[in-house]
């Protein structure tokens, strides 16, 4: 097995034998979406018009919930270090966990998103569109919550800080998701914000990993 | 910290790291594993700088600090295979498991083994690494008499066969042996 492979496995493992953990953001962006048509007058057109950007920001926030199953777990129990000291480049271990965390973080997101999309009266038609924007902006959005995970390892309480790093910086993740979604709802070419998505993922996924090692050895130091 | 510090190694040498609390040990085996840079000063393994190893020679060096680096909802034998398979080893493990008393717990998560246990878990790791130098702190916390004997046993089996060890140690008595080097702190 090769080391991304070992590494990857072993972070999915770790994750499935907390499933229960791994069900809160989802639950979290559930009732964030949930607690805006309770405050909003629930007429259909107008929850259509906030839906789009209701959803991505509560798709975003809740992201952020799962950020210490990245590495702080790891550096809790030592294991960090471990994964610093091996032969394995650590560039390449983060992109290992990065994926892992994606996958059981970000893809049910994916999923889910579109879903509760419909109770915002979106049409079905729009929802494809909807779930591959996200996918686009997932491994941009995991590489963004990384490196502030990375960045505050050395301190105690690192995950409301998280916040505060991460999410100035997922304002054009924002505004190509949420372009996307509306000319989707109205039929219109999507081609270009998506795009743009797809490039974003791209750079991040091929610096961001080099970026979040070089943190995470110095936040272990 | 500590400055003035200068010592070399050599193959069958052990290094006992000794001092009270807050002097430095683990800092100084932290900056021997690379995990720290020094102040000043350097720390070469086979004259090259700790930081700059290629991958072949970073894999001799393994570094067991205060944590034992188990994750809690792996088994013993998952946590081991994991470990082995990060630094490229291949070998059958049930050997060491058995002179551990660990054969009854290996498929165990490692949150339900005592601390005794899951420290013995890390002396596995170290075993199995196959590293050439052994950098250990205070190895012997938790490990009961049977343990600890079993500890400077493997210690004195890695040093006859061509390895070294640097071990910060309150009970430097333990790992007595008369070429030990000892490094006050």
């Amino acid at each position: 097995m090769s080391a991304f492979n070992v590494v990857f496995v072993r972070d999915l493992r770790v994750a499935f034998r907390r499933w229960s953990e791994l069900g809160y953001p989802l639950i979290f962006f559930i009732i964030v979406a949930t607690m805006f048509p309770l405050a909003l007058s629930p007429t259909t057109s107008q929850l259509r018009e906030v839906g789009t950007g209701v959803l991505w920001v509560a798709a975003f926030l809740s992201s952020l919930l799962a950020v210490d199953g990245l590495f702080r777990s790891d550096a809790d129990d030592g294991s960090l270090e471990q994964l610093l000291l091996s032969p394995v480049p650590m560039t390449l271990t983060v992109l290992a966990k990065l994926a892992a965390h994606a996958l059981v973080t970000l893809l049910p997101l994916v999923v889910l998103v579109p879903v509760t999309a419909l109770s915002y009266n979106m049409p079905l038609s729009a929802l494809p569109t909807l779930a591959l924007a996200l996918l686009l902006a997932a491994p941009t959005l995991s590489v963004l919550v990384g490196v502030g995970a990375a960045l505050t390892l050395s301190l105690r309480r690192g995950g409301s800080i998280v916040g505060l790093l991460v999410l100035p910086l997922t304002g054009p993740l924002l505004i190509f998701g949420t372009r996307a979604t509306d000319l989707g709802l109205n039929g219109e070419s999507t081609a270009a914000p998506l795009l743009l998505l797809a490039a974003l993922a791209v750079l991040a996924v091929s610096l961001g990993p080099l970026a979040i090692a070089a943190a995470v050895k110095v936040g272990l130091e | 910290m500590f400055e003035q510090l200068h010592f070399d190694l050599g193959p069958t040498q052990l290094a006992l790291l000794v001092g009270p609390n807050g002097s430095g040990k683990t800092t100084l085996l932290r900056i021997l594993a690379g995990l720290a840079p020094p102040t000043s000063g350097s720390a070469t393994w086979k004259d090259v700088p700790i930081s700059e190893l290629v991958a072949e020679d970073r894999a001799e060096v393994a570094y067991r600090g205060h944590f034992e680096a188990l994750k809690r909802d792996l088994t013993v034998v998952e946590n081991l295979e994991f470990h082995m398979a990060l630094w490229g080893r291949e070998a059958a493990f049930d050997g060491v498991l058995a002179e551990l008393k660990l054969n009854k717990v290996a498929h165990m998560r490692a949150r339900y083994l005592s601390a005794g246990q899951r420290r013995r878990v890390a002396l596995a790791m170290l075993q199995l690494s196959g590293a050439t130098l052994w950098l250990m702190d205070e190895p012997t916390t938790n490990l009961d008499s049977e343990g600890r004997a079993l500890l400077v046993e493997w210690t004195h089996r890695h040093l006859a066969a061509g390895g070294l060890a640097v071990v910060a140690t309150h009970q430097p008595d333990e790992f007595a042996t008369s070429g030990a080097l000892m490094i006050e702190l």
